[in-house]
């Protein structure tokens, strides 16, 4: 009697422990942390909404990638088979600055025009997408002097003042809002010869 | 020797009174940044991989479409199709979808709306401009290609 007065009474919580670890393990297995990373581009107006206005292009300041129905690619008038070659093209026709009479005038003229075809597949489009947006990523990159990831967590984000900042040099803005380094990045509408 | 054996005597055992909350703090965290996943993806999700990829701010403005093939073949056959929720829609559909979708935002915010595509890697670009002229017609004009991370090669 006097034994079991003096202990006090106890729950057993030994296997607390197992039961969140249970509860734990349900989470992880059910858990799909979002992503929400991509390649993000902003759509042209709708159809009816554009003026049709006819803007002379030149010729020169045009950077062309096309691919067709199989996956073939066609980079300013020549077949490509390295698509990782694309990036360091994109980047000696916008940084071309007029030297090249075969290449762009200026960074801000420069055009770079990808058109793909009904029935080029999704993987290589995703594929080069990221080449020539990554190329002028780097590009921005250099001029801001940061790394072409803190670029682009700073292009995401510039609420600070800092990082608006360098996102204001990367692009060449001008006091009258004028961007003197666009991404310039056209997606034309796909041919229909591959069917979808 | 007689010192060693006046140690052994005190306690040995790690307190594992602690361990329950430890464990508790993990699945405290997990709770919180789980999000359930409110619908059943019914299509193929292969989505290819990109490098130079953006970081979306505001999760609550974006609204997700799923293109490929339908997981179950047999009924509704191999063509890619879209999804949106739950249900399989149609291209013509995508302008109604997306006024739902932006009822369902603040009115200052409606024109931040952002599609995220999640497109299987066999998708054709045939449906993928179509269904870019649609959500041009219903003025959502920010897009994302959905895509996971590619580690680089070298």
């Amino acid at each position: 009697m006097a034994r079991s007065k003096r202990s006090q009474p106890e729950i057993n919580s030994s296997s607390m422990a197992d039961i969140a670890f249970l509860l734990l393990i349900f989470f992880l297995v059910t858990t799909t942390i979002a992503n929400d990373k991509g390649l993000t581009i902003q759509l042209p107006p709708k159809p009816e909404d554009m003026d049709i206005i006819d803007i002379k292009i030149k010729e020169r300041n045009l950077f062309k990638v096309y691919v067709n129905s199989a996956d073939r690619i066609l980079v300013e008038g020549e077949i490509l088979e390295d698509i990782s070659d694309i990036r360091q093209k994109v980047i000696d026709h916008v940084l071309n600055n007029g030297r090249d009479p075969q290449k762009s005038e200026s960074p801000k003229d420069a055009i770079v025009s990808y058109k793909t075809d009904r029935g080029t597949s999704y993987e290589v489009f995703i594929k080069i997408l990221d080449e020539l947006q990554g190329a002028y990523y780097d590009m921005y990159a250099e001029r801001a002097g940061v790394t072409n990831k803190q670029w682009r967590e700073i292009a995401s984000d510039h609420k600070e003042p800092e990082k608006a900042k360098l996102y204001d040099i990367g692009r060449g803005l001008l006091p009258n809002g004028d961007v003197t380094f666009p991404m310039n990045i056209s997606i034309a509408e796909p041919s229909k010869i591959g069917g979808n | 020797m007689s010192k060693f054996r006046k140690k052994a005597k005190t306690k040995q055992d790690i307190p594992t009174s602690a361990l329950p909350d430890i464990i508790f703090m993990l699945l405290f965290f997990f709770m919180v940044t789980t999000v359930l996943r409110e619908t059943t993806i019914n299509v193929q999700q292969r989505i290819p991989q990109a490098i130079e990829l953006r970081k979306l701010q505001r999760k609550s403005l974006v609204s997700y479409l799923y293109i490929g093939k339908p997981i179950k073949t047999e009924v509704f056959g191999d063509e890619p199709k879209i999804q949106a929720n739950d249900v399989f829609i149609d291209t013509k559909d995508i302008v109604m979808w997306v006024t739902q979708e932006k009822d369902k935002l603040d009115e200052v915010e409606r024109d931040q709306l952002t599609v995220s595509l999640k497109v299987d890697m066999e998708a054709k670009m045939g449906l993928i401009t179509d269904v870019q002229l649609e959500l041009r017609n219903a003025n959502a004009r920010k897009l994302m290609y959905s895509a996971p991370k590619r580690r680089a090669e070298n």
